[in-house]
């Protein structure tokens, strides 16, 4: 059949089974528009305020249902606006394809209108990228691009494509997604992968020996990973950590891998992570990760992390071996294969006596809750007792982040949506919309700093218009806190550029979106505006008044070692 | 030993595309390494380009990089040439002043030695096209630098396994690498 590009493009998005797509027009990205208009039964697409928020919303949507996220946006500030929410995918590998046209051929290179060399830009920062020049090639290049997106160690990919190929009429041949494999330049890649490359199993000597290491160790150590989350492993992990009777550490990214009730988790890990955590790692003499690269703020210092235990990586991605620590021993492939195939050669194991020692440090922080304020863990306390279990928890990034991941139990996959790796703020509020839009029916929570808040606050725009019930709580400390809490801790309480005393108010700014707004100062307050907020069916704003200098604690500094805590 | 920085080099087959070249390069300059040596053409597939890169590393870090390399999906395979186990070659065109008739044929007599050849005459000049490793070469530059060298060009090297082994052998660590089971 004769089609445009555009139409072609939204076939190729239908043979994938897209049905919600987050974005913003713009003068190249016309045609595509126009051709999603006669679509509008098919495939929701959502208009936030700004593309960034978009690149987010399709985030928060890849992260939370699993699936491939997809973001549209224009030429040149239109698709450079997505830079960071590329770049945050990338860092903690979700599958998202952004989709971005560019000035038609014969301006490319002339410094055009609104001309950018995005595919240039974005190069480190997606797993591959693609210029259309061709609508000949425009369907087989869509159809690599999801393959690449969810395959393996799933992450980021762009396509850029020209206007004049959009408007251009090729043949148009349906493939049905089960077929994409064998056709075209992903058919090649694949078949190079399989026919030059072993198969993609797991070694199975690899397995061996490392059964071998775990029947022999007596005091073993397991992280939980975003690999776990990514590869949807957590029914396996945790039969595997009750068949070592190992204790779990959960790093930021692993959050939801591992049941944050189970009497087994140590809670976080690295530079917030728990006592346990710390001193576990510290004393293991098996440290087993799965899907964890030991980045900066898990293994602190790479030198002296865990050097007394011997250490195995559990990894898809075979670039991640020693790039960070030094292994002992590793395997190479899926979290949920290798997992299942240790469980098929290890006995039953009991390390009472381990976890008796390791459970003897606290999991979580105390924090005295005397004071006249509202603190921390009092909000997300309250929280816990009246939220559902099922509530998906979007953090910004800082201390609210840390606190949010210290305090709830996170209990499956996508339950959490944070920016780990990136650490971009305003990350959130885009996150929930994406995740509140793949599932109307589910609480969804925006935990955010003030900070982070006014980042990306616009987006309220975007919960108004779709009247997503997303619950933002805000923990307002009127300062960067982490920032503060650094200089509070290491630059002598020079507290430079981080106090946030001014405008806007936010419960007035939620109603000049048309959301309700709530100033609350102490847990009758919160509870009662919280209950508000969870019977109401639209977005609800919670700023929550604390003290300007609460900290995360525990915390060991930068390039410290794991168990040197600067604060307990 | 693992921790000493040695001229390593790289043979990595690609595929013969625009932009291939400038993914590569920028994932060295990413990773914080001078590119000491490039040299790309085709093979003897016309679709796939064959590109040796020398870099200075050592063994820990040139692992990772290799890691990295082959995550990139314009890339076929990658293999490391040690220097004991490899042929490395490089071509240099030399343009040499020669200022008279006794200096012209100093030229041309340790043109002879090193077995080169004189691919262009002027009045004034000499061209010599020199095929070696560096050695050879370095050699060769320094008893031209006396006449008065006015320009000298360096492909890059070249550089090919020694005996039977080539870079599409299989081997585990590349086994490690594919683009996983859950393509669809």
């Amino acid at each position: 059949m004769q089609m445009t590009g555009a139409e072609i493009l939204i076939q190729c998005l239908l043979e994938q089974g897209v049905d919600t797509i987050f974005g913003y027009p713009g003068g190249t990205i016309l045609n595509v528009y126009d051709a999603l208009y006669g679509y509008s039964d098919k495939i929701k697409h959502i208009l936030t305020a700004h593309e960034q928020g978009a690149s987010h919303a399709a985030d928060g949507y890849a992260r939370s249902t699993g699936k491939v996220g997809v973001c549209f946006a224009t030429s040149g500030p239109g698709c450079t606006n997505l830079v960071t929410g590329i770049a945050t995918a990338h860092l903690d590998s979700s599958p998202i394809v952004f989709i971005t046209c560019n000035v038609a051929e014969n301006l490319i290179g002339k410094d055009s209108f609104q001309e950018v060399d995005i595919t240039g830009i974005t190069m480190p920062i997606t797993k591959s990228n693609y210029l259309v020049r061709d609508v000949n090639k425009l369907a087989d290049t869509v159809r690599e691009a999801f393959g690449i997106a969810r395959s393996g160690r799933p992450g980021p990919v762009l396509i850029d494509i020209l206007k004049n190929v959009t408007a251009e009429q090729t043949e148009y041949e349906p493939l049905p997604l089960e077929q994409h494999r064998f056709h075209g330049h992903l058919g090649k890649l694949i078949q190079r992968a399989t026919q030059d490359f072993k198969a993609p199993e797991p070694d199975v000597e690899d397995v061996d020996k490392m059964a071998e290491m775990i029947k022999a160790c007596k005091k073993p150590m397991l992280i939980c990973g975003g690999g776990v989350v990514r590869g949807r492993a957590h029914e396996e992990f945790q039969r595997f950590a009750e068949r070592i009777d190992s204790p779990v550490a959960v790093t930021v990214m692993g959050g939801g891998g591992f049941r944050g009730r189970s009497p087994l988790t140590t809670g976080m890990i690295g530079m917030h992570g728990s006592q346990a955590s710390n001193m576990a790692v510290d004393g293991c003499d098996l440290l087993i990760a799965v899907g964890c690269r030991f980045s900066d703020r898990v293994a602190l210092d790479p030198s002296t992390f865990a050097k007394q235990a011997k250490i195995v990586q559990i990894d898809i991605d075979r670039s991640e071996v020693n790039k960070n620590v030094k292994t002992d021993h590793h395997i190479i492939g899926d979290a949920k294969q290798v997992l299942q195939m240790l469980l098929d050669r290890l006995p039953q194991a009991d390390h009472s006596e381990w976890k008796d020692y390791v459970f003897s440090f606290p999991t979580e922080t105390e924090y005295t809750l005397d004071g006249e304020t509202l603190t921390p863990k009092q909000i997300s306390d309250a929280i816990a007792r009246l939220a559902p279990m099922d509530t998906f928890v979007a953090t910004d990034v800082g201390q609210h982040q840390m606190w949010a991941i210290q305090h709830f139990h996170f209990d499956f996959p996508g339950q959490l949506l944070t920016s780990g790796g990136f650490g971009t703020m305003g990350f959130g509020l885009g996150a929930a919309i994406g995740a509140q839009v793949a599932h109307p029916d589910t609480t969804v929570l925006h935990i955010a700093g003030d900070g982070c808040f006014r980042m990306n606050c616009h987006e309220l725009a975007t919960v108004s218009y779709y009247k997503l019930p997303i619950i933002s709580v805000v923990f307002n400390n009127g300062t960067l806190g982490m920032v503060r809490q650094w200089q509070n801790l290491i630059y002598e309480k020079r507290f430079s550029q981080t106090t946030l005393d001014r405008a806007p108010d936010f419960v007035k700014l939620a109603e000049a979106y048309g959301l309700k707004g709530k100033r609350v100062h102490n847990v009758a307050e919160l509870e009662e505006a919280l209950r508000e907020a969870l019977e109401r069916k639209s977005g609800y704003v919670i700023d929550c008044a604390i003290d300007i200098d609460e900290m995360v604690r525990p915390m060991v500094s930068g390039g410290s070692h794991i168990t040197n805590f600067l604060v307990d | 030993m693992t921790n000493m920085i040695e001229r390593q080099t790289l043979a990595v087959l690609v595929d013969n595309e625009a932009g291939v070249l400038s993914q590569i390069s920028r994932l060295f300059s990413r990773k914080g390494y001078n590119i000491e040596s490039l040299a790309v053409g085709a093979t003897e597939d016309p679709k796939v380009s064959r590109i040796t890169i020398e870099v200075y590393a050592d063994e820990e870090r040139i692992t990772l990089l290799v890691n990295q390399l082959r995550k990139l999906f314009p890339v076929h395979s990658i293999k490391r040439l040690p220097l004991s186990h490899s042929i490395r070659r490089e071509l240099v065109l030399i343009k040499v002043r020669t200022v008279d008739n006794a200096a012209r044929s100093e030229i041309l007599q340790i043109a002879s030695v090193f077995r080169t050849s004189i691919i262009d005459v002027s009045v004034d000049t000499l061209t010599l096209a020199v095929i070696g490793d560096e050695g050879k070469v370095d050699a060769m530059q320094k008893m031209l630098e006396m006449h008065g060298i006015l320009e000298l060009v360096r492909t890059g090297v070249i550089a090919l396994e020694r005996g039977k082994d080539t870079i599409n052998d299989d081997t585990k660590v590349k086994g490690e690498f594919n683009y996983g089971k859950n393509v669809l």
